[in-house]
């Protein structure tokens, strides 16, 4: 005699289970981990299109082959990134509604706007005008052609616009009300202009730009390492290198200088955040922690003064926070009743901040090489930005950990929290189901997304080793592209 | 800024927004819906070129076409936030699934194209047909679960998705018909004419089933005088794109497909208003968001949806004409 309702104590089993995560949990990692994936395609998008708008201005204006080719080349690239952009930013458009409802509702009039405008303004120019760019190099005169990379560029910086404008929202709210609307407390927007020119978003919007501007440039500094590293005297590679390094000796230190400004106005406006920071628990003088490691196991996880060996300055802190203080008093985190995780923030900030200054090294060598005319000479340098390629991506990812864990458990900071923020019909084991489909689909995309670039720079590199500079204009890296390749006629050679 | 906090711009702006909501759906459905259509007959192709001829036809488009699904969500959580929160926390799984199919569409047929080998392309065609299968069905079913007010797993969320489905069919057979020439046209043409008859079929039969069970008591406003003239409106279009269709002028069917689509969305604010949720009660007046906050959507919004349908002529202008297998030539 069997068990009568074996497939019913089996659910029961799988219900009781602790694998099913809470709703708020499940939803938090959800939009955490889509929301991580998606930055990379958009910083992508930002930092590429400056370069783009460059060899394609080059290339309609000398008709030097090198730049025809790091156009085709790095188009390539954006036009997959763009795609894989669009496919994971749809899901960032609908998640407020489906995992955070009463997010959506408490500040739709606040965020509901910037949102739609990053769709109208942005998002559209985007999408239409890379379709011109990239199909349609026979179609338009060589003007609008170059427009058109103009305005993807352009429709790129602004969807970071719209974006940061309902992110800085979400940090300092201002210009709105608490009202009551069909028997719900929701924000009402009073004030545009305080709301959405709030003090915090020119902070962000520089140093995201800026980030995604480093991101990029050291990943296209990676790829021309590696192409100089087999082929030296690759001119396209060569000139793709040195402006990389060029950009990277303006932007890596500006980012070191304004993210010190910008920890100043963090400490001004959100000063829990800023403590997480700082591990700083105690209200008072504020010591500068240059350096931490952590003296026993426990510093990773609950990292205090007394379990780390740090390099500090007394009071620089307090100095740095304050603008010149030395004894400013710095609220600590014991003043608080709940706070974000200080572990993820402590470490992230650390993280972030060290990959900072590794950056400026990186580029001050790489100047001095080129100084000396020696930037597409030295073994080290070149492998050394290899490595470095995917490092400003890491560091512009833990900087949003930062920003994001760093103001837990608000969602929008004192206006409401995340918990308060979750759908209260969403199930663990939904929640829990989609967070999982979301790591396998996400995974496979990442997967696929790194397997179309090494495909990419194989065909370039077949070109680099075989045919540098003979002027061929076949075998272009576009027959890789898919679709494109179908398009623009490579493809059955 | 010229946005005065004290009253809407216009007595009507929340009425106005509903409509604007729901032209951003509609011409997200007829756009994006002529791509599921590709992406469907695309299953009825072996032959490698002319799936590669169905893929040029669909690539520079696509992309910009999805992006009025992003308008149209962005658009109705900024102007009626508790609809935007509503619709989609009640409808988790199936927006979430349907999200995850629009993502099959457009990454598959970017993988297809890197290797030659055969297994790996019948892979990616499968998930291309799969996922432009997926997404009409799941949208529409969403749609109807929110028009009819019936919960997700009803028989007329269901074929509203079907007639989204049946609506794809038709505009994709045109759109095809229209970037082809010689006999494959004229396939793509009779397929049309199926297609049409199909979906003039269940629109019957959803709105038979509509009447039949009633929901919200919405059947004595489907039988008044604006629903039934969509409807009688719809079917003269659709004889009218079969006689297109038959004498050759393509571009012409498109385009009444086109038209098909926004009687379709019509419909969808007919049976909705003057609720912009019905499951909740909720009114257009009392879900629209605040003067300042409507006014500040129209001052900006509205001159940039504008310059939006500018830059679709453009693109549609530039990528005119016919596509062979290698793309749309020079």
């Amino acid at each position: 005699m069997t068990d009568p309702t074996p497939a019913l104590t089996a659910i029961e089993a799988a219900a009781a289970l602790p694998s099913f995560l809470s709703p708020e949990l499940a939803s938090r990692m959800q939009f955490g981990w889509t929301i991580s994936v998606h930055i990379l395609f958009a910083s992508l998008s930002i930092g590429l299109a400056p370069f783009i708008v460059y060899f394609t201005w080059k290339d309609v204006r000398t008709g030097a082959e090198q730049y025809a080719r790091l156009r085709e080349f790095w188009v390539g690239i954006f036009a997959v990134g763009f795609v894989m952009g669009t496919v994971t930013g749809i899901p960032m458009s609908f998640q407020f509604g489906t995992n955070f409802p009463r997010f959506a509702e408490v500040s739709g009039e606040l965020i509901g706007g910037p949102l739609a405008f990053e769709a109208k303004m942005a998002f559209f120019l985007e999408a239409v005008f890379l379709g011109v760019l990239l199909f349609g190099r026979e179609r338009v005169s060589d003007r609008q052609y170059v427009l058109s990379s103009v305005l993807v560029g352009v429709g790129a910086w602004l969807s970071g616009f719209w974006i940061l404008v309902v992110n800085a929202w979400m940090q300092t709210p201002r210009g709105y009300e608490m009202v009551q609307r069909n028997g719900q407390q929701v924000a009402q927007l009073t004030d545009p202009a305080a709301a959405f020119l709030n003090p915090r978003f020119p902070w962000m919007y520089v140093h995201m730009m800026n980030a995604a501007v480093i991101a990029v440039s050291l990943a296209v500094a990676g790829v021309a390492a590696f192409f100089l590293w087999r082929q030296r005297d690759s001119a396209a590679w060569g000139t793709a290198l040195k402006l990389a390094v060029a950009i990277l000796l303006v932007s890596a230190p500006f980012q070191a200088v304004h993210g010190d400004a910008y920890a100043r106005h963090v400490e001004d406006t959100q000063p829990q955040k800023f403590a997480a920071m700082e591990a700083h628990y105690d209200t008072g003088q504020a010591d500068l922690h240059l350096i931490a490691i952590p003296k026993e196991p426990d510093a990773l996880t609950d990292p205090r003064a007394e379990n780390l060996w740090t390099v500090s300055v007394p009071g620089v802190g307090s100095y740095l926070a304050s603008g010149g203080d030395f004894d400013a008093e710095i609220l600590g985190l014991n003043e608080y009743e709940e706070n974000p995780p200080v572990a993820i923030v402590f470490w992230a900030f650390r993280f972030m901040v060290g990959l900072g200054f590794l950056f400026i090294g990186l580029a001050l060598w790489g100047g001095l090489l080129a100084v000396r005319g020696r930037l597409t000479d030295s073994d080290r340098y070149l492998q050394a930005m290899m490595l470095a390629s995917p490092l400003g991506f890491a560091a512009m990812l833990t900087g949003w950990y930062v920003t994001e864990i760093g103001r837990q458990p608000w969602v929008v900071q004192g206006v409401l929290r995340t918990e308060d923020a979750v759908s209260t019909s969403l199930g663990s084991a939904e929640a829990t189901a989609t967070l999982l489909g979301f790591v396998v689909l996400y995974c496979l995309l990442l997967a696929a997304f790194l397997y179309v670039c090494k495909l990419l720079v194989e065909a370039e590199l077949a070109r680099v080793e075989g045919r540098e500079g003979d002027g061929a204009a076949d075998g272009s890296v576009w027959s890789r592209v898919p679709i494109l390749g179908s398009v623009a006629g490579g493809e059955r050679e | 800024m010229v946005v005065s906090g004290d009253a809407y711009l216009h007595p009507q702006l929340p009425e106005i927004w509903f409509g604007i909501v729901l032209a951003t759906l509609t011409i997200y459905v007829a756009l994006d819906g002529f791509d599921f259509g590709i992406g469907m007959w695309y299953a009825t192709r072996d032959e490698e070129h002319d799936r590669e001829q169905f893929l040029a036809a669909f690539g520079p488009v696509w992309d910009a076409n999805e992006v009025w699904l992003v308008a149209f969500g962005t658009t109705l959580l900024g102007a009626f936030p508790s609809a935007y929160a509503n619709l989609l926390s009640r409808h988790y799984l199936l927006a979430i699934a349907a999200v995850m199919a629009l993502l099959l569409r457009g990454v598959a047929p970017e993988l297809r194209e890197q290797r030659e080998d055969a297994a790996w392309r019948r892979t990616c065609d499968r998930l291309f047909v799969a996922g432009s299968t997926l997404s009409p069905l799941l949208l529409g079913t969403l749609v109807g679960s929110w028009t009819f007010g019936t919960g997700t797993l009803s028989l007329p969320a269901v074929l509203t998705g079907v007639v989204v489905i049946a609506l794809s069919l038709t505009s994709g057979a045109a759109y095809l018909a229209a970037k082809t020439d010689g006999s494959l046209r004229w396939e793509l043409a009779r397929y049309g004419q199926l297609a049409t008859g199909a979906y003039l079929a269940s629109v019957v039969v959803l709105l038979a089933v509509v009447l039949a069970l009633d929901p919200r008591g919405i059947a004595s406003e489907l039988l008044s005088i604006v629903p039934l003239s969509i409807v009688v409106a719809s079917v003269g279009l659709a004889i009218v794109g079969v006689a297109l269709a038959r004498s050759g002028r393509h571009r012409s069917w498109f385009a009444s497909t086109l038209g098909l689509g926004g009687l379709l969305g019509s419909l969808v604010a007919v049976v909705l208003y003057p609720s912009v949720y019905p499951a909740t009660g909720l009114t257009v007046a009392a879900a629209s968001v605040s003067p300042v906050a409507l006014n500040l959507l129209t001052v900006l919004g509205v001159p940039v949806l504008l310059l939006v349908l500018g830059y679709f002529v453009y693109l549609y202008s530039v990528f005119g004409g016919t596509v062979d297998a290698e793309g749309y030539g020079e």
